[in-house]
C-alpha cells in the first residue's frame, strides 16, 4: 500500500517534470519584446516578417515572445526583473524610468537610434459614434456640458499622458501660452470624464463594448483598429485642428541581451523596424511611418494634422512628467473625485 | 417536532422564499454560466476549437496544469500534516499556526503576488543574488507556483481541521494502546477515516489553483506562449477583441467549475454518510 503510493507519486513527479522541460528548453534564438497595450497586432505581423528576414540573412530561427500591458506597468516589470531583450513602450519617459532605476541600459539610450528611437509615430485623435450626434469637431467641443469623454488615467497609461498633453497644447495655442487658462481648460475636460480606465485598451473597451461616452480620445492606430475591426460603420474618426506627435520609443536592454547572448539579433530586430518592410508593416497597422517613401505611399491613410512636439511645447518628457503627472502635478490638482 | 414547526409557515410564504432563492441563483450563477457558453459558441464550433487549439492557448493550459500538478500535492502534504497537528495535539503556538494558515484568505491576492516581487524581483531582497546565479524566479514558472501555493495554502487544511476535530482522538488512542507505531496509526487509522475529507480539500484546492488570477497576474510577466495561465490568457484574448476565443477558453474553466461542483457534492454525500 505504502510502496504503491510512493510509486504513483514518483511517476507523477517524473511525468510532470518531463512536461515541464520544454517550457524551459532553448533550442533556438528567442527574444522577449516587452511592449505596451495597442501594439499587439503590429508586433504579431512584424515578428513574423522579422523571423523570415533573419532566417534568410543569418540562417537562424528566431522566435520573438511578446508581453503586453499598460506602458508604465511594463516598465515596472522590466525594472523588477522581467528579462526583456528589447522594450517597445508608449513613451520615452517609461524607458527613462528603466534607465534611471537600474543599470540595464545607458541613460543616453534615446540617441542610439534614429528619430529619437521612435521608428514609427502616432497621434491622438477622437473617435465618435456614427453620425457624430454631439457634433464634436475639435478640442473645444469636449468641454461642452453633456459631452462624455473617455480617456484612460494619465497616472498609469502612456496613451492617456499623450491625450492630456495634446489637450493642454491646444489650450496653450488658443490662449497664447497662458498656463492658467490651459489648466482650467483641461480641468473642464476631465470634468466630463465619467470613467478613468488604467490603460488604453480598457478605455476602448469601455467606449466600444460598454457603450459609455460620446467621444474616445485614442491613439490614431487604436482608433483605426476600432473603425475597421470592431464595428464598420458604427464609428467615425474626427481629427482635431491640433494634436501631438506621439513617439513610442524602442530600446535595446543591454544587460539582458548580453546575458542572453542575443545582442546581435536584438539589434537587428530594432533596425528592421526602420527598414522599408518594417515601416510598411507599421503603416498597415496605422502607425505613421518615418521613412519618406513609405510615408508617401500611405499618405492618403493619415489625415494631415498640425502636430506639436513634446520637446517644443513642454520642454521634454522629464519636465512634462514632473509638471503634470508626478504627485501634486497639475493632474492631481485638477482631478478631484466626484 | 422541529420538522413540523418548520412547516407551519403559510404555503405562500414558503413558495415566496423559495422563488426568491431560485431567482437569485438563476440570475447570479446560471445566467452568467449560460452566457459564457453562448458567447464561446457565438461564432460557431470552428472558432471555438481553433481558439482551444491555438499554440498560446495550449501553452496556457499546460502552464495551468503544471502549476496545479505541483501545488496540489504540496498542499495535500502540508494540509494533512497541519490539520493533524492542530486537531489531534496540543502545543504551544497552535493559535499562531491556525492564524497563519488563514492569512492568505485575508490578504488580497495582488498583495500576495507583490510579496514575491519584493522578495525575488531584481530590486527585491534576494534579487541581486538570484541574478548573479542566473536563477529565474519572478516572471517565470517558479513564481507562478509560489504565488498559487500562497493563495491555496488554507484550502486542504481548513477542510480537514473540523472533520478531524469531530472525529476526536479515541481511535488513534486505541491504536496506540494496542501497540501500533505512530506512523502506522496515521496511515491505517487517521487517513482512512479522512479520505473523503482529503479528496474534498484537494478538489477545492485544485479549482482555486487553476482559477487564480490576481496573484499570478502580478508575477507572470504575461509572456504569451510562455508564462500565461488560462485565466491570464482569457484576459489577453478579451483585450484583443477576440471575444469568442476568450469565452472559449473561459468555457474550459467554467467546465472545470462544474466538474468541481459535481465532484464536491458526491464527496460531501460520502462525508455525511461517514459521520452518521
Amino acid at each position: 500500500m505504502k510502496t504503491n503510493r510512493m510509486v504513483v507519486f514518483i511517476t507523477a513527479l517524473v511525468f510532470g517534470l518531463t512536461l515541464a522541460a520544454p517550457v524551459f528548453a532553448q533550442s533556438k534564438v528567442t527574444l522577449l519584446n516587452v511592449s505596451y497595450d495597442p501594439t499587439r497586432e503590429l508586433y504579431q505581423a512584424f515578428n513574423k516578417a522579422f523571423a523570415d528576414h533573419w532566417l534568410k540573412t543569418d540562417g537562424a530561427t528566431v522566435t520573438v515572445n511578446q508581453s503586453h500591458g499598460g506602458s508604465g506597468k511594463q516598465a515596472r516589470a522590466v525594472i523588477d526583473g522581467l528579462e526583456a531583450d528589447v522594450v517597445t513602450l508608449a513613451l520615452a519617459y517609461d524607458i527613462d524610468a528603466i534607465a534611471g532605476k537600474t543599470d540595464l541600459l545607458p541613460k543616453n539610450w534615446q540617441t542610439r537610434l534614429a528619430n529619437n528611437s521612435a521608428p514609427y509615430a502616432s497621434t491622438i485623435v477622437f473617435l465618435v459614434r456614427k453620425g457624430n450626434p454631439k457634433n464634436i469637431k475639435d478640442w473645444d467641443d469636449l468641454i461642452k456640458p453633456g459631452v462624455e469623454v473617455i480617456t484612460p488615467n494619465p497616472k498609469t497609461s502612456g496613451g492617456a499622458r499623450w491625450n492630456y498633453l495634446a489637450a493642454w497644447g491646444f489650450a496653450l495655442k488658443k490662449w497664447n501660452n497662458d498656463d492658467t487658462k490651459a489648466k482650467a481648460f483641461v480641468a473642464a475636460l476631465f470634468n466630463n470624464v465619467p470613467v478613468l480606465d488604467s490603460g488604453a485598451r480598457g478605455s476602448t473597451t469601455t467606449f466600444v463594448e460598454r457603450k459609455i461616452g460620446d467621444v474616445l480620445l485614442a491613439w490614431e492606430n487604436e482608433a483605426y483598429l476600432v473603425l475597421n475591426q470592431l464595428g464598420k460603420g458604427e464609428y467615425e474618426i474626427v481629427t482635431p485642428s491640433l494634436s501631438i506627435l506621439a513617439e513610442p520609443s524602442v530600446a535595446l536592454v543591454d544587460k539582458n541581451v548580453d546575458r542572453h547572448g542575443t545582442r546581435k539579433v536584438a539589434e537587428a530586430y530594432l533596425q528592421y523596424l526602420y527598414s522599408a518592410e518594417g515601416q510598411e508593416i507599421a503603416a498597415k497597422n496605422y502607425y505613421r511611418p518615418r521613412l519618406k517613401e513609405v510615408a508617401d505611399k500611405y499618405a492618403s491613410q493619415f489625415q494631415s494634422v498640425n502636430l506639436i512636439t513634446i520637446d517644443e511645447a513642454f520642454g521634454g518628457w522629464k519636465k512634462a512628467q514632473q509638471t503634470h503627472f508626478d504627485d501634486n502635478g497639475t493632474f492631481d490638482q485638477i482631478y478631484q473625485v466626484k | 417536532m422541529s420538522q413540523l414547526n418548520a412547516r407551519t409557515e403559510p404555503r405562500f410564504v414558503r413558495y415566496f422564499l423559495i422563488t426568491i432563492a431560485l431567482a437569485f441563483f438563476a440570475l447570479f450563477l446560471v445566467l452568467p454560466l449560460v452566457c459564457v457558453f453562448h458567447n464561446a459558441l457565438s461564432k460557431g464550433w470552428v472558432v471555438y476549437f481553433d481558439a482551444l487549439k491555438h499554440p498560446d492557448a495550449i501553452a496556457a493550459m499546460r502552464m495551468t496544469l503544471m502549476t496545479a500538478l505541483v501545488v496540489v500535492p504540496m498542499n495535500l502534504v502540508f494540509g494533512v500534516a497541519a490539520a493533524w497537528a492542530i486537531s489531534k495535539f496540543d502545543f504551544r503556538g497552535k493559535g499562531l499556526l491556525l492564524s497563519l494558515i488563514d492569512l492568505p484568505l485575508s490578504v488580497s491576492p495582488v498583495i500576495a503576488g507583490l510579496i514575491f516581487i519584493l522578495l525575488f524581483g531584481a530590486q527585491g531582497f534576494l534579487g541581486p543574488w538570484l541574478i548573479a546565479h542566473n536563477i529565474r524566479i519572478v516572471f517565470a514558472w517558479p513564481a507562478i507556483v509560489l504565488a498559487t501555493l500562497f493563495v491555496t495554502v488554507p484550502m486542504v487544511a481548513r477542510e480537514l481541521i473540523p472533520i478531524m476535530k469531530s472525529q476526536g482522538t479515541e481511535e488513534e488512542e486505541a491504536a496506540l494502546t494496542l501497540g501500533a507505531s505512530a506512523w502506522k496509526t496515521f496511515w491505517l487509522v487517521s487517513v482512512p477515516n479522512l479520505r473523503w475529507g482529503i479528496l474534498y480539500g484537494v478538489i477545492l484546492c485544485n479549482a482555486r489553483a487553476m482559477g487564480e488570477f490576481g496573484a499570478v497576474s502580478v508575477v507572470s510577466g504575461h509572456i504569451r506562449g510562455l508564462t500565461n495561465t488560462m485565466p491570464l490568457h482569457v484576459e489577453i484574448l478579451y483585450n484583443e477583441y477576440q471575444s469568442a476565443a476568450a469565452f472559449a477558453v473561459a468555457s474550459l474553466l467554467a467546465m472545470l467549475a462544474i466538474v468541481t461542483l459535481i465532484a464536491k457534492s458526491i464527496v460531501e454525500a460520502h462525508i455525511r454518510q461517514g459521520q452518521k
